[in-house]
């Protein structure tokens, strides 16, 4: 498959602060890549960076092959100058759904969806609610169309914020820790409108904690440590036999306290 | 105290305590809302990046809200007409005047309005693409002004009071309207307790709406949540 989105050697630092220390990160077409990594290990950066929410500090990133910003010199190194009309263009197509949704709490759940195409997709009304009601159908709130976001559920809400990325026809999503902000019980109805969107062939990266997820869901895991990818490879190899210290500390942390496993007439109940 | 009463004054002279409370209303109104454009651009501007732009748009507040609006009045009529080399009307000054103290204000109410948005609003903006200019028009200012809306009245009212000093430079405003009865009656007592009566009416009047106004806007769910 060809590449949809690739890091090269980037860094970020908040003042003295380095957070992405030249990072390598390639993502194929229709590729589900699931990054993992203890706080602070530089996770949401690399996605920030990825759709010039923040702008890199050092290295190159590409979409489908086409480099993003000017080089100011030939060396491989040079500083990178990025033209802020072009970064509006890389974001409308790399889509980002946060951690606390940030809808906008003004505009009905369909506007919020409608926005972003008639803004800056320059879509006509019609165009544009078609296809918002089109997404609201597929994420499961076709009801909720007239909805303001401050009515709805957490879950409700995050799958508002997905349509209005989707809406934006994105070749590549990003998802920032999308349910760590969730009840508990509403974290399976955001995963299952991700998993749908990788059984479509979405170019995915997801930074989150739900390793069940992240089992079944990812081609391919990433271990992030000190802004760097730690480990990498197939999601059984990372989470059930990783090879590397760090990694295997992190997931023992989480395996700490674990349900025992659950017999098929539970797992039987779930829809 | 035996003191006789007379209101005499004010029954014959309705009309010109009316017509000065119109003046008031008008100069109020009318600075009020050609300073919020204004107020608008100027926290643009002390909110921009270009330390030129944000310089400059800072001092220009700081030198409304750090003199006394009596001293601005002055400077607007009585120095400004010098430099300019014109004569400048009494209503003209103090609407000048009160507009760009208005302005002044206003910016810093937008700014802090601004400001108090949730960060968040700016990358779900950005996300999908939006300039600075979309994120603030479509996304950010009708947020913040929905929740500046009670400090805007809040703004006029004083505003109102402010407008007062129109008087010293002889416009015809509730004040002067006032004196003049006052110093042609002899009756003080009876003109300015029933000129501090109207504007009270008037302020307090203008409160509750701002009142009702908030609770409005707490109430509609849209205002809420992050």
């Amino acid at each position: 498959m060809p590449e949809a989105i690739r890091a090269e050697k980037l860094f970020k630092s908040f003042g003295d602060q380095q957070v992405l220390a030249g990072i390598d990160l390639s993502v194929e077409v229709g590729e589900t890549v699931v990054v993992l990594g203890a706080s602070g290990s530089g996770k949401s950066t690399l996605l920030r960076c990825m759709n010039f929410l923040e702008l890199p500090t050092g290295g190159r990133i590409y979409l489908h092959g086409n480099l993003v910003g000017t080089p100011l010199g030939n060396q491989a190194d040079a500083k990178m100058k990025y033209a802020e009309p072009n970064l509006q263009r890389v974001r409308a197509k790399v889509g980002m759904v946060f951690q606390h949704f940030n809808l906008f709490p003004h505009m009905s759940v369909l506007h919020n969806i409608m926005e972003g195409q008639v803004t800056v997709l320059r879509r006509s009304r019609a165009q544009a609610e078609s296809r918002a009601r089109e997404l609201l159908a597929k994420v499961g709130l076709a009801d909720k169309a007239d909805s303001y976001p401050a009515n709805l559920s957490g879950g409700q809400q995050q799958r508002t914020a997905i349509a209005r990325a989707l809406a934006m026809d994105p070749e590549v999503m990003l998802f920032d820790e999308v349910t760590s902000a969730l009840d508990p019980e509403l974290v399976g109805e955001v995963l299952r409108v991700m998993r749908a969107l990788r059984e479509e062939g979405m170019t995915m990266i997801i930074v989150t904690h739900e390793l069940g997820f992240a089992y079944h869901a990812a081609d391919r895991i990433v271990f992030m440590d000190a802004g760097r990818v730690y480990e990498e490879g197939h999601p059984h190899d990372i989470l059930i036999a990783p090879k590397r210290e760090r990694t295997r500390q992190f997931l023992e942390g989480h395996n700490q306290f674990r349900l025992p496993e659950a017999g098929p007439l539970v797992a039987s109940e779930q829809t | 105290m035996d003191y006789s009463w007379n209101f005499d004054i004010i029954s014959r002279s309705w009309d010109l305590l009316l017509l000065g409370l119109a003046n008031s209303v008008y100069l109020t109104a009318a600075s009020f809302v050609l300073g919020l454009p204004l107020g608008l651009a100027l926290a643009l501007a002390r909110l921009s990046r270009r330390k030129a732009l944000s310089g400059l748009a800072g001092w220009y507040v700081d030198f409304f809200r750090a003199t006394p609006s009596l001293v601005q009045l002055y400077w607007f009529y009585f120095a400004l007409p010098q430099i300019l080399n014109v004569q400048i009307e009494p209503g003209t000054a103090a609407l000048l005047t009160l507009t760009l103290l208005s302005s002044a204000f206003v910016a810093e109410i937008f700014r802090g309005g601004i400001a108090s948005l949730d960060k968040g609003q700016w990358d779900g903006a950005r996300a999908i693409g939006m300039s600075y200019a979309q994120a603030m028009r479509r996304v950010i200012l009708p947020q913040a002004i929905k929740r500046m809306i009670p400090i805007f009245l809040e703004r006029a009212i004083e505003l109102f009071k402010t407008s007062t000093i129109a008087s010293v430079i002889s416009f015809p405003e509730l004040l002067f309207a006032a004196q003049d009865l006052a110093a042609r009656s002899y009756r003080s007592l009876e003109v300015y307790s029933v000129v501090a009566l109207i504007f009270m009416v008037t302020l307090i009047s203008l409160s509750q709406i701002t009142r009702r106004l908030e609770l409005r806007l707490a109430r509609s769910g849209e205002t809420t949540t992050s």
